[in-house]
């Protein structure tokens, strides 16, 4: 056979193969499938009447648990124990399995119970619960509101307002760690009472040839945005941050308090504040730092407030991010660790009367506090269990009470949308340390990120 | 070939049925031999053809699919067109990860070549001692560890308390010393160095292995023409190894331009995007953004570009033999 016979006979069997691959590959447009034309969920409805609860029959609750974090499974261990007839089926990912399989599994594979990522678009795509009847029924809607905000959805997929759609274990909440060791040795006696306060005692330590401060900055963190939004709330307004988060129509970043804000920053860096391979460093890599010694400050959360107690037991101190001038107004990261309920779970009421039972019963609050490190979620004046006096855990817990007060709280700036923390803060916080970067046209290019997606 | 009759009868006979022992028969025994033998092949292809159409091809014609939809990945889609390969070419991240991808070539293709043919020429000059054995054990190592033990192993030899960093400031150039992987202007050249550090051993052997091929009476004749050592290397082993090092350069260019695994351990394509290539966009795309139809549209984009540069290579190589 000839040699153009044989590759046009070759061009035809390619040509096979491909129309084969195409019409198997199904020319209806992808996701057309799901089951939500098929069997739209019962839109909540905890049984009528009485509270809802796990009845006396055999349940078995699917959760779908963070690795990693103790918490979820000794409070699931203890409701087993209170609760004979309930049973967990407990599988674990890393948070950034969970994110990736989130709403494939709340279809294909639903949990009762599951740590939720960002959670906007699982509510908007009605992937999740509607928790509001479990809130009224439970009297969740008597909390203090600024717990559940953030957990509110509306039909647009904005967050703070709107039905709710999860539940949190406990709060947790950001501020400074200190080595009270090092502290001592740059005349830091107690905590700062003002950012210029602050700023004095980083170059104390700079100039005792200690490293101020490891953040973690590297690969796809953009740990400065610890410091950085500490720095928003201490020369702006939480509220403000709040909205931007929330995504309200017309929102910015790019204000005039957040601009000297990000100046700020940008002198910490220039100055020489920040460990010098802070664009290197991972999360683990700061933590390990912090706890030899390696780093006088670490901008952090208390959930690991119970770890620094094991590890640095007596040697570390929290505070909260100091305002301006001394009492003026300041501000905290605080989020809920949100669990949801899936559309279509099996077992809801069980899984509400679960959620409700860790803010309420006193063992699970303790559990929440001891193993957590975190502040309990519910109301201002339930149960606390006792903390050892002086340990860091207590000062988290008092600092959660100071916030409270101010109504400091703040959500993450990186979870306004889904992709703005890798795509937006990450990157520019990592200019930013490079010198590649001035603070306006970080802001902006968040903005730019954050309306790519809003809209 | 035989005449064909043209006769009336054999006409006749060749309707009804050919006479055993005619030409024509001879063909139509043949041809039903080829088809019994074509169907037999077509069946023993049939399991891995199955295989091939429904992963690999079926994938492939689904994702081409999804590049023309704006879809997240469970809810209905959109159907938006070209937009998503517009996105591609105006998305200043988007396109800077291909110019990323084509910058590592350098270091993942065109180093490990380079070194490889000095090495294997080297190595050839006492290719029966034991230190010949040895040395090509040792250089061929990296090409068998996982890349991810590789990515974490460089990681830390790139820390600001590491190993590299150590050996500069013993050498006392602390000027030079920096956390290789979170500086603008070394992290991708350092992530490189572990693409060329892996992928040299691959190249080495093959061409040593193309080395053993050539004709010692070449070198001999051009030793006897007064050829020295630098002039063997150019006149004599590097044309005789154009296939080899077409091989090499077809493989390590696939792996510079669709690399993810070095890239996702050492420094998920921080800082500021610096390192950040198309495989690992197209999976931050797909799972992490939920934008299914631009990752499809960008992994499309991906395989043209791979397939653009790869078969010229091809296409030289085969001129070059002929």
């Amino acid at each position: 056979m000839s040699r153009s016979g044989r590759s046009v006979q070759r061009a035809a069997l390619t040509a096979t193969l491909v129309a084969g691959a195409l019409a198997l590959a199904g020319c209806s447009s992808p996701g057309s499938s799901t089951p939500e034309e098929s069997e739209t969920p019962d839109a909540s409805a905890p049984s009528e009447s009485a509270t809802p609860d796990c009845g006396t029959e055999p349940v078995t609750l699917k959760a779908y648990f963070e690795t990693g974090f103790p918490l979820p499974s000794e409070l699931a261990a203890e409701f087993e124990k209170q609760y004979p007839n309930v049973s967990f089926d407990i599988r674990e990912d890393q948070f950034a399995v969970l994110t990736q399989s989130a709403p494939r599994v709340l279809v294909d594979d639903p949990p009762d119970l599951m740590r939720l990522p960002q959670m906007s678009e699982l509510a908007k795509d009605g992937l999740l619960l509607n928790l509001d009847p479990y809130a009224e029924a439970f009297g969740w809607d008597e909390w203090p509101a600024s717990q559940l905000e953030q957990m509110r959805v509306d039909e647009n997929g904005r967050r703070g307002d709107g039905p709710l759609y999860a539940m949190g274990l406990n709060f947790s909440m950001t501020g400074v760690f200190y080595n009270k060791e090092l502290a001592a040795q740059i005349g830091m006696t107690e905590p700062p009472k003002t950012v210029a306060e602050l700023d004095g005692y980083l170059q104390a330590a700079k100039d005792a040839g200690l490293t101020p401060l490891a953040q973690f900055n590297g690969g796809a963190t953009g740990g400065l945005a610890f410091p950085l939004q500490a720095l928003m709330a201490s020369y702006g307004d939480t509220s403000e941050i709040n909205d931007w988060i929330y995504q309200a129509p017309g929102a910015t970043i790019v204000t005039e308090s957040n601009i000297a804000a990000t100046e700020h920053l940008q002198r910490w860096v220039e100055a020489g504040y920040f460990a010098d391979d802070v664009n290197s460093m991972d999360y683990a890599m700061m933590m390990s730092r912090f706890i030899e010694g390696d780093s006088v400050f670490i901008f952090n959360g208390d959930w690991e407030s119970g770890n620094l107690d094991n590890q640095m037991a007596g040697n570390v101190g929290f505070f909260l991010m100091p305002p301006l001038e001394e009492g003026g107004s300041f501000g905290a990261m605080s989020a809920p660790l949100t669990y949801g309920i899936s559309a279509y779970a099996a077992n809801p009421d069980c899984a509400a009367f679960f959620l409700n039972w860790v803010a309420t019963d006193e063992t699970a609050r303790t559990i929440a506090v001891e193993v957590g490190g975190s502040h309990p979620m519910g109301p201002a004046d339930a149960y606390m269990p006792p903390i050892a006096e002086g340990s860091v855990t207590a000062e988290t817990l008092a600092a959660g009470a100071a916030i409270g007060e101010q109504d400091g709280a703040m959500d993450f700036i990186a979870n306004a949308t889904g992709t703005v923390y890798a795509e937006g803060w990450t990157p520019n916080l990592q200019k930013l340390v490079a010198g590649e970067i001035d603070p306006v046209s970080l802001l902006e290019a968040v903005q730019a990120e954050y309306e790519r997606e809003v809209g | 070939m035989p005449q064909r009759q043209t006769g009336p009868t054999s006409g006749l006979r060749e309707v009804m049925s050919p006479a055993p022992g005619s030409p024509e028969s001879r063909r139509r025994a043949r041809r039903a031999r080829r088809l019994r033998r074509d169907g037999l092949a077509w069946l023993l292809v049939a399991p891995a053809g199955i295989a091939y159409v429904l992963f690999v091809l079926r994938p492939m014609a689904q994702s081409v699919q999804f590049s023309f939809y704006d879809w997240d990945g469970v809810t209905q889609s959109t159907w938006v067109g070209l937009d998503n390969y517009v996105q591609v070419f105006q998305n200043s991240e988007l396109y800077g990860s291909i110019v990323n991808a084509f910058e590592l070539i350098v270091y993942f293709s065109i180093i490990p070549v380079a070194l490889g043919l000095f090495t294997a020429n080297t190595i050839r000059s006492f290719a029966t001692s034991r230190l010949a054995l040895v040395s090509r054990t040792v250089l061929f190592l990296p090409q068998i560890i996982p890349l991810v033990a590789a990515g974490i192993m460089w990681t830390w030899l790139y820390a600001s308390n590491g190993t590299v960093n150590q050996v500069l400031r013993i050498i006392g150039l602390d000027r030079v010393t920096r956390a290789w992987l979170g500086d603008f202007g070394s992290a991708l050249p350092a992530v490189g160095v572990i693409g060329a550090w892996v992928h040299f051993g691959l190249c080495m052997l093959l061409l040593l292995a193309g080395m053993t091929k050539i004709d010692p009476a070449l070198y001999e004749a051009a030793r006897i023409d007064g050829a020295g050592p630098v002039r063997e290397f150019f006149a004599i082993t590097l044309p005789s190894l154009r296939q080899e090092i077409s091989v090499c350069i077809t493989v390590t260019v696939i792996a510079a331009l669709a690399s993810f695994d070095i890239i996702y351990i050492s420094t998920q394509g921080g800082p500021g995007n610096q390192t950040l290539v198309p495989g690992l966009a197209i999976y931050r795309l797909a799972f992490f953004s939920r934008e299914v139809g631009l990752a499809s549209a960008l992994a499309v984009v991906l395989m043209v570009l791979v397939l653009g540069v790869v078969l010229p290579l091809q296409r030289l190589n085969r001129e070059g033999d002929s």
